[in-house]
């Protein structure tokens, strides 16, 4: 049996000063918390972020942000963090945005192992500025080259010990794109399964993209309900 | 009713029972009450759910269950879960029948802008440009004005667009309105309203159906 368990300790044994670091999750569902809070603790600086959004101000990814981190975030919406669109109007980080589905899409392509994607998204935009475009078919597509990161960061609802994951409900979103488009995929899981105990047609991601699995001993109140989000 | 819920109402009267439909944030999230138990409809969200029920009652959310604002919602019998890609290959391969979103600004050509006023608010695009620009039927529901009483349908947006020729009908408190190959034409006019109003606060050329104009 290949196990690849493994602590909180390998998130500062492998993340590294100026990386490019990829953070799963939408919202509060699917966002590594815990695995966060671990590279905080390193005193990183310098990281090239990317995810989909930011978080809510003062949770998950955007403590990473306002701690200094990171120089760059590369990401769709920050919509509901207003300290991380002050961070970026004071320019005290560059925020490079992309459409959501082509974000998710550079991200696959680069799991994929492919080149980059043509898409006719933001053709008639000022996204289109700067950008190389090629014609298809008689029509206007921008190349967007695809997304890799140094790291990727995880949330799992079910690990096994080879790192096969099911994650649950809305929390899947951009974690199993992003298990596919790093050197090395470190996922948290809130539980661990036996080896052959998860049904092989019920895994979303392949043992094979992962290179560490930690088991949460806890889950941290980040986790739970947000009640500023509750009728 | 206030005038969103009004807007909302009607909007939901251009919904087809069956469709696959997309409801941005703000004004679109009161359509599905004026929904319910009339017309079944598959409500997708950006991310990751087909088969969206409704926002939570208090104390039974899911930690793990929002739709792309953060709201906890609910599932309907036969919903799906998938990934971020998956979600948007669905709104861009034209199965995505229909998307309510707000505007900044529509002009009389059909094109949109709502994600950015340069200098002012610039959070990101997410996931309204492919919304926009993929969706096969396109509404917009809006005030009218912005709130300072200016015109937001214009002969030509002068913000920087979300997508060109994407929108196929304005939903407002006034009235509701058609982008036809020709330009803007009027369809029905608010009961609280009248045409002068509506002409009054619409800086685009807008084409008047001869005979009488229906109520909403």
């Amino acid at each position: 049996m290949i196990d690849k368990s493994s602590s909180l300790k390998i998130i500062g044994q492998l993340v590294k000063d100026s990386m490019t670091v990829m953070v799963g999750g939408f919202g509060v569902p699917g966002t590594p918390f815990t695995l966060i809070d671990a590279l905080i603790e390193t005193g990183i600086s310098n990281l090239t972020l990317i995810k989909n959004e930011a978080n809510e101000d003062h949770m998950g990814l955007s403590k990473l942000v306002e701690a200094g981190c990171a120089s760059k975030l590369i990401t769709s919406h920050l919509g509901l963090n207003a300290t991380v669109i002050g961070m970026m109007n004071r320019k005290e980080i560059d925020v490079e945005f992309y459409p959501q589905g082509i974000l998710a899409e550079k991200i696959r392509a680069g799991g994929a192992g492919l080149a980059g994607i043509l898409t006719d998204i933001g053709v008639d935009t000022i996204l289109a500025e700067n950008k190389e475009i090629v014609t298809v078919d008689g029509e206007d597509a921008i190349i967007e080259p695809a997304l890799r990161a140094d790291i990727a960061l995880i949330h799992s609802a079910v690990a096994d010990p080879f790192g096969n994951l099911i994650y649950e409900k809305s929390a899947r979103n951009f974690n199993p794109l992003m298990a596919t488009a790093a050197d090395i995929v470190i996922v948290e899981t809130e539980s661990l399964a036996a080896h052959g105990e998860l049904a092989p047609d019920a895994i979303h991601t392949p043992g094979g993209f992962i290179d560490h699995v930690v088991v949460l001993e806890h889950l941290s109140d980040e986790y739970g309900i947000l009640e500023h989000h509750v009728l | 009713m206030s005038y969103k819920e009004k807007i909302a109402e009607r909007a939901a009267a251009e919904i087809q029972e069956g469709q696959i439909i997309n409801l941005g944030i703000g004004i679109p999230t009161l359509i599905p009450k004026y929904l319910a138990g009339m017309k079944e409809v598959i409500v997708h969200s950006e991310n990751g759910i087909l088969g969206m029920g409704n926002p939570c009652e208090r104390d039974t959310e899911d930690r793990n269950l929002i739709d792309a604002g953060g709201t906890y919602v609910t599932v309907d019998p036969g919903a799906s879960f998938f990934d971020s890609a998956l979600s948007f290959a669905l709104i861009r391969s034209g199965r995505l029948d229909l998307a309510v979103i707000g505007a900044l600004q529509v002009s009389a050509t059909g094109d949109l802008a709502n994600w950015i006023i340069p200098g002012k608010y610039a959070p990101g695009i997410g996931g309204g440009m492919e919304l926009a620009q993929k969706s096969r039927r396109l509404i917009i529901t809006t005030t009218h004005t912005t709130r300072n009483g200016k015109p937001k349908i214009l002969q030509q947006c002068d913000l920087p667009l979300t997508a060109k020729k994407c929108v196929d009908t304005i939903i407002t408190e006034l009235a509701v309105m058609d982008i036809v190959d020709d330009g803007l034409l009027l369809r029905e006019i608010a009961a609280e309203t009248d045409l002068d109003t509506i002409l009054s606060q619409t800086d685009a050329d807008i084409q008047i159906p001869k005979g009488d104009i229906p109520r909403f």
